[in-house]
């Protein structure tokens, strides 16, 4: 199943259609529905980053959906989701509801933390997102302790942990594979490796540009994936999920790319190296054309149908952006009132 | 005969009702299936509950004490033991930018009721690393309980109302009290919130004001300046530093005119000068008789040749001289 690191760094490679053999067209149709439900909620955020009328920091993960939707469709609602600062792909592919997010970032009390949180600090726990917090690495420990109370609850439930590359640097990341391993804990570890932390290229930083090699070092199962083929993952993951739920952590680096730059609107191609030179390549490996030209080549879904998908989440996204906009502010004594639960 | 108990027995009566009655409850930390770091506090808690609700760990104190703040968000009610307070920063990243913060930026659709348990290993000729109390620290955070108890009493009823707590709570206790003996009294159980400064003394001379093992000094000081030289002090221990409740602190100083904290950590932006200013700032300062005084650590880390030790921590007679001037 692992594919090659040298290849996956290329974006010259993997470029094509994807293998769509075995999926059944409905949950294909809903792989394509939630990636571009987020591609599109956050092309929204970004002009409105530029629009000046979000002040919060938005780390966007434009490019990057598949990972999130792959995650989410072999998630049950019981288990638990932690991600990090570019989190918006991972709440939108659980529960699809833009309007919570985009309240949110508005700093608006129907907002999914009532306001209190932004872009990062995110949770839906009726949908199993436990969180996201922007301290790099911060709640890959926080995942394995909800590994650890999943595994005490006897009932098959997991912990996802989702990170990026640049948390691999993070002491807390090798603290924390060491006791999933050494406990059998229920996690899923998910590496979204699009190479870069902040403005700097993993060549940079670290000594390989992979980082399963962590994960075999503290004997936790692992592979390396095109994370741009949401189909390749999800057939992964469905599989590998078992032994996940049977108590035994598992590793998934699946390499992608962000189109964005690291926080805000702007594309940042005059920012570290290769960025400038790759970014365009790296567009053409983008995971719902490739599932698209999947679903229309096999003749599962048409050109007319995609267009109206297209509009309908267009819709969808200007609606909830609109409602957003309207939604009244936290009142001012709720600033102290969540401090402390009594 | 009356039956006694201690401080470490106290600590360990709560783990037992705790883990007897609260199957949400568990703890994690380095050395507990061998527990001669903790002292008699935690001995074959392993043998009798189990090796899966009192868990023996890698030396990570980060990622354990994350992954207590994970079990906590996740429904349980764990506890993590730093058996140095030293050692725990290492995790404060979990303490302080998460589980403290964990309910406030979720707009209270989430919260992390961990504990922390942090024990003060002072003396010993441990030196600067081995020794460190650094309450006021934590207490400064909103979102962070912080308990120090000082008898065996609150030892015990403190830890648990800890636990039960659905806020995170740093949870300090300190060696030097573990053989603290005292009478027995049954279980009470208190919600954390209602927990206030606990008046062991009454007078009218002096309020005087400690916590956790300064408590126990304050007390002994309290005792023989009212022999020596007929002044009588009410005696406040605090029992929790964050949040702070003064109310019954500032009707004595009214009443007495005179406020002494003794505080057994470092004085620059410290407990003493919170409790002081925290005073002031509401009393009718025409009141007071005196200046309000302060007893802490001097300015130095921990030593550890025992000459200097005996001249860095607070003794009894530091306080009974401090009582004798300020009610001149």
């Amino acid at each position: 199943m692992n594919q090659k690191v040298s290849e996956l760094t290329d974006p010259l490679k993997f470029r094509n259609k994807i293998n769509i053999d075995g999926i059944e067209t409905s949950l294909l149709i809903d792989m394509l529905r939630k990636m571009i439900l987020i591609r599109k909620a956050e092309e929204k955020l970004s002009e409105h980053v530029e629009s000046g009328k979000i002040k919060c920091p938005c780390h966007l993960g434009i490019g990057q959906e598949a990972i999130g939707v792959a995650v989410a469709l072999v998630m049950r609602k019981t288990d638990k989701a932690f991600g990090a600062h570019r989190s918006h792909a991972h709440f939108l592919a659980l529960n699809e509801d833009t309007y919570s997010l985009f309240a949110e970032v508005l700093g608006k009390y129907d907002g999914c933390s009532h306001g209190m949180g932004g872009s990062m600090h995110i949770v839906d726990n009726d949908n199993g997102f436990t969180g996201s917090v922007p301290i790099v690495g911060a709640t890959i420990p926080i995942a394995t302790g909800a590994a650890l109370a999943a595994k005490m609850d006897k009932v098959g439930n997991i912990a996802i942990s989702f990170f990026g590359d640049g948390s691999c640097e993070e002491g807390v990341f090798h603290e924390s594979l060491n006791m999933a391993s050494i406990m059998n804990l229920p996690v899923l570890y998910i590496c979204e490796n699009n190479l870069f932390a902040s403005h700097l290229h993993i060549d940079l930083r670290q000594p390989s540009n992979s980082t399963s090699r962590f994960a075999e070092a503290h004997q936790i199962s692992n592979v390396t994936v095109d994370g741009n083929d949401v189909v390749g993952m999800y057939k992964l993951l469905n599989l590998e999920i078992l032994e996940v739920r049977n108590n035994r952590p598992f590793y998934m680096e699946a390499y992608t790319y962000r189109w964005k730059g690291h926080v805000g609107h702007r594309d940042d191609i005059d920012v570290g190296v290769k960025r400038g030179d790759q970014l365009e390549a790296w567009k053409e490996r983008d995971p719902i054309k490739r599932l698209f030209e999947a679903m229309k080549d096999k003749g599962v879904y048409t050109e007319n149908e995609y267009q109206l998908l297209l509009s309908e989440i267009d819709e969808k996204v200007n609606n909830d952006w609109a409602k957003a906009e309207l939604a009244e502010f936290p009142e001012q004594e709720f600033l102290t009132k969540p401090v402390y639960s009594n | 005969m009356k039956k006694t108990t201690t401080y470490a027995a106290g600590i360990l009566e709560a783990y037992e009702y705790l883990l007897s009655n609260h199957k949400e409850f568990f703890i994690i930390g380095q050395g507990l299936w061998s527990p001669w770091y903790v002292g008699a506090t935690m001995t074959d808690l392993d043998k009798k509950y189990g090796k899966d609700r009192v868990i023996d760990c890698p030396i990570s104190e980060l990622a354990t004490t994350g992954a207590t703040v994970g079990a906590s968000i996740c429904g349980y009610k764990p506890m993590i033991v730093h058996p140095r307070v030293d050692f725990m920063l290492l995790a404060v990243d979990q303490i302080v930018t998460q589980a403290a913060k964990w309910r406030h930026m979720f707009g209270g659709n989430s919260s992390a009721p961990a504990t922390f348990r942090a024990i003060i290993n002072r003396g010993g000729e441990q030196g600067a690393q081995h020794s460190q109390s650094l309450h006021s620290w934590f207490a400064h955070i909103p979102g962070l309980k912080v308990v120090m108890p000082y008898t065996a009493k609150d030892a015990r009823d403190l830890m648990i109302s800890s636990v039960l707590s659905n806020d995170p709570v740093l949870f300090i206790d300190d060696r030097w009290l573990y053989e603290k003996e005292e009478d027995y009294t049954e279980i009470e159980l208190i919600d954390l919130k209602d927990v206030k400064p606990r008046k062991l003394r009454n007078g009218n001379d002096v309020t005087v004001v400690g916590l956790s093992y300064t408590s126990f000094l304050c007390e002994k000081a309290c005792q023989s300046i009212e022999i020596s030289h007929k002044i009588t002090s009410d005696f406040f221990d605090i029992r929790v530093l964050n949040p702070l409740k003064i109310d019954e602190i500032l009707d004595s100083v009214q009443k007495t005119g005179r406020l002494l904290v003794v505080d057994g950590d470092w004085k620059s932006c410290g407990m003493a000068s919170e409790i002081i200013t925290s005073v002031l700032e509401k009393i009718d300062i025409k009141s007071l008789k005196n200046s309000p005084k302060r007893i802490t650590l001097p300015d130095s880390p921990a030593p550890t040749s025992k000459v200097l030790e005996e001249q860095y921590y607070i003794k009894v007679s530091d306080i009974t001289d401090a009582l004798v001037q300020i009610t001149n």
